[in-house]
């Protein structure tokens, strides 16, 4: 082995310490060379939408934060201002109660449905978020009978009464399902109904005068309150017809699956105000001379009918996307009908469906203010008709519609972002 | 011994009914059926009862009637004598005109902004995201009413436009833009224009029989002949020339101000304005998302493949992804049509008289016929949307992939 150490002149002992990369290839200058300034087409666009940004920001956010809280119409609003850009959102802060609970809601009543409208996120966590224990199911279960109870307030006996029916109805199911599901649904369901009639005897009449809360008539109701009230009532209802709808679309038998073509067919093909119409001139004819069925049920009525075929549409999807070896399973299994759906395909075929559900709901919730154009005074009905026309607020235009818009933004939002959660959390398929 | 059985024979027994697959399909079938028939009758000897206590009864013969109301904006002629079905013909006229244009502009909203917000550009697709969730998430009635507020309590009043040093003026001398909506100068068509329209007509089938050969020689030489230009030329040059040789038939009538209010040219109102805007920008929203998922359906081979072939952005663009992206966006744009045409019903909320508010409001409420009115605007709706759909269904399957 020869000594080579002689003959190389130099050799690094250290390693040269790594350099800086050059100023333009680091932080936020590559950043923003990569993303903003990559070519010239995209520096200009960039400027182009700097400046669109500063237009609007410069025209919105002295508006915003010159805003006048604490006045009591609009002169003296502008007087304040003198001159200068602001908003007048003493409109908001002194007809505050008028956009939430409507126009004639009695004051010393509003913490019925602000009771209520808390009470609905314990009721529809546990339907939303899975990892909470299943007892909280209970909240959800009796939150109809609770909400209705507060928001109309009358008799308790009532939602008591239909509680009962309720529960006497799942409790013959439940002893007759294990003999055939046709059986126990139609004997659940004829229970409930003997009692709900049997009780509706029993209840004394005039029980509603001197009740613990007062009653409020259904057109009492108006306002932001209102617009919720639609929403979650007709979402909740619609699901399960959607359900029974999608199913009936499926079918094997050539007339149910007509009535159900031509029931989702003919509701998906006339705009939703056309059905307000039906509700608000057209649909007390059809109902018993002697009844009379007030404008919110009937407008409920009208709106499940709306959205539970659109949901049926939604199932009908997720119905035909389950690959077809999980109805064969089901069959081979020897699970009749009933058994296979509730088992094996809709558990799963919901799944898939679960967010055209939520967008339908979505849609559906920003639909509800179409029932200002029937004179119902929902949030909308309210800032055009009360509020803009009284002449202490004639012409606060933006403030009450920014709030609006803000209200649904806020709420519709948030609903598809906890969509678009759930589809992460729901994806199981092992890719 | 035998294990065998026969088969029972012919005996059948009544719990075979629920029972027997053979038979319960048409059993639960016939129990629908009764409760179908139930429920209609029910339905209907009620509406029966209803009517005769309101001492009304069913008749169209009010259609034929003078309506007694004015229209303000309104294709085909129309006065306050004419009948009240021609009142709902100037309403579905003026509903397939707003529908159309909403279609038109939202398209190209919707394709703009999904396009863009796939944009390797931050701020710009940021910003497209933004206009996105803020116009998916607020009612559309919301979103007509806001534009409507826009064009009646913030454009300039048309004495604005007067004076000496006006508050406001117009456009190029030919648009205003008032609070009573927005003034364009409108078409005269002089005698001879005919000639005109028909040079317009015959050089756009020109430009098309062009653009067919142009793609034939291609694929049979592979000459690549420029099609932008001269279809461009194609577009423009034949017509106009016709209109100097014909000695200018076709000239523009400009909006003046007279009197209290513009004069003369095209007024397109306000309602029309705010609902066709609103129609748009909203319904644009809603097919940016379409058209980004469907541009991100297409995978991303197909482009980077294209790039290797040479091509360069722009055809990667037209020619690889959107040829199969459309596939993909157009179903879901079948229904935006279909959510356009259905919400120009919102037209009643800010006073455009649309079908809606003609023959479901003022018709209505006139008359009193609620039944007869909304039954018609019913069936008007469900042979649009049918008909828009069975002609969407068709070109779709024209496009769709051609699977062996």
């Amino acid at each position: 082995m020869t000594d080579t150490s002689q003959s190389v002149a130099f050799v690094r002992t250290a390693t040269i310490p790594p350099s800086p990369p050059p100023a333009m290839e680091t932080g936020a200058v590559k950043w923003m060379r990569e993303n903003l300034f990559s070519s010239i087409p995209y520096s200009i666009l960039t400027l182009v939408s700097l400046y669109v940004i500063f237009v609007i920001l410069s025209g919105v956010l002295p508006w915003i934060f010159n805003g006048v809280w604490n006045a009591s119409n609009l002169a003296e609003c502008r007087e304040i201002l003198d001159g200068a850009t602001g908003a007048c959102f003493a409109v908001l802060k002194e007809r505050w109660p008028q956009l939430i609970f409507g126009l004639s809601y009695p004051a010393e009543e509003y913490w019925r449905p602000g009771l209520a409208f808390l009470l609905l996120f314990f009721a529809a966590a546990p339907v939303m978020f899975f990892d909470l224990p299943r007892k909280m199911l209970i909240i959800t279960l009796l939150y109809p009978f609770i909400a209705y109870w507060l928001l109309w307030g009358g008799t308790i006996f009532v939602p008591i009464l239909a509680l009962v029916g309720v529960v006497a109805g799942y409790m013959v199911y439940q002893r007759l399902v294990a003999g055939s599901f046709a059986a126990g649904f139609f004997g659940g369901v004829a229970t409930a109904f003997v009692i709900w009639y049997i009780g509706g005897l029993l209840i004394p009449e005039g029980a509603s005068e001197n009740a613990l809360l007062v009653p409020v008539a259904s057109r009492d109701m108006g306002g932001f309150m209102l617009n919720m009230m639609l929403g979650v009532t007709c979402v909740s209802l619609s699901i399960p017809i959607g359900i029974v709808l999608a199913l009936g679309r499926q079918s094997s038998m050539p007339l149910i699956k007509w009535i159900c073509v031509v029931f989702i067919e003919f509701i998906r093909g006339v705009p939703l105000i056309t059905l307000l119409f039906v509700a608000s001139v057209m649909l007390a004819y059809f109902f018993p001379p002697e009844s009379s069925v007030d404008l919110f049920l009937r407008v409920v009525i009208m709106i499940t009918m709306f959205s539970a075929a659109y949901i049926a549409e939604v199932i009908r999807g997720g119905l035909a996307a389950l690959p077809k070896g999980q109805y064969e399973a089901a069959d081979s299994l020897g699970l009749d009908y009933p058994q296979a759906m509730r088992l094996i395909i809709l558990p799963q075929a919901l799944k898939i469906s679960i967010p055209g559900i939520v967008n339908i709901a979505v849609g559906l919730f920003k639909d509800t203010v179409l029932v200002s154009v029937i004179s119902m005074f929902d949030i909308l009905g309210m800032i055009r008709g009360p509020i803009l026309s009284t002449t202490a607020w004639n012409g606060v235009y933006w403030e009450l519609l920014g709030f609006a818009s803000l209200l649904f933004f806020v709420t519709c939002y948030g609903i598809s972002q906890y969509s678009q959660w759930l589809e992460r959390r729901l994806a199981t398929d092992h890719r | 011994m035998s294990t065998i059985t026969d088969p029972p024979e012919g005996s059948f027994r009544l719990s075979m009914l629920i029972n027997d697959t053979r038979y319960r399909s048409m059993t639960f079938q016939a129990i629908a059926a009764i409760v179908l028939a139930l429920s209609f009758w029910y339905l209907g000897n009620n509406l029966i009862q209803n009517l005769r206590q309101a001492g009304l009864n069913i008749s169209y013969s009010f259609l034929g009637s003078p309506a007694g109301y004015d229209i303000n904006q309104s294709l085909i002629e129309y006065d306050s004598q004419s009948s009240h079905s021609r009142a709902a013909i100037v309403g579905i006229l003026n509903t397939l005109l707003v529908a159309f244009m909403a279609c038109i502009t939202a398209t190209v909203f919707g394709v703009l902004a999904g396009v863009l917000r796939l944009s390797k550009n931050w701020l710009v697709s940021k910003l497209m995201a933004v206009y996105v969730e803020i116009f998916r998430n607020i009612p559309v009635l919301i979103w007509i009413i806001i534009i409507f507020t826009i064009m009646t309590a913030v454009m300039p009043a048309p004495r604005a436009f007067r004076g000496d040093d006006p508050a406001a003026s117009m456009l190029f001398n030919a648009f205003a833009v008032t609070n009573r909506g927005i003034y364009i100068p409108a078409p005269v068509w002089g005698p001879g224009s005919i000639v005109v329209v028909l040079t317009f007509i015959a050089s756009i089938v020109g430009i098309f029989f062009f653009r067919r050969y142009a793609t034939k020689m291609l694929f049979d030489t592979g000459r690549l002949l420029p099609t932008f230009w001269p279809s461009v030329g194609l577009f423009f040059i034949p017509t106009i020339l016709m209109h100097f040789i014909m000695g200018q038939p076709v000239s523009l009538d400009y909006p003046v101000l007279g009197g209290f209010n513009f004069s003369g040219g095209l007024q397109l109102g306000a309602p029309l304005i705010a609902l066709w805007f609103a129609l748009s920008i909203y319904t644009g929203a809603f097919i940016a998302e379409n058209v980004r998922a469907g541009i991100q359906a297409v995978s991303k081979g197909q482009s980077e493949a294209a790039g290797a072939l040479g091509l360069r952005p722009g055809r990667i663009m037209s020619l690889v992804v959107l040829p199969q992206a459309l596939r993909v966006i157009i179903p879901p744009l079948i229904s935006q049509y279909l959510n356009i045409t259905k919400n120009s019903s919102l037209a009643i909320a800010v006073g455009y008289a649309d079908v809606t508010a003609t023959l479901g409001g003022i018709t209505l409420n006139q008359t009193g016929r609620a039944i007869e009115c909304v039954l018609l605007l019913m069936l008007f709706y469900l042979t649009i949307s049918l008909t828009i759909s069975a002609v969407m269904n068709v070109y779709n399957n024209s496009v769709k992939l051609k699977e062996r």
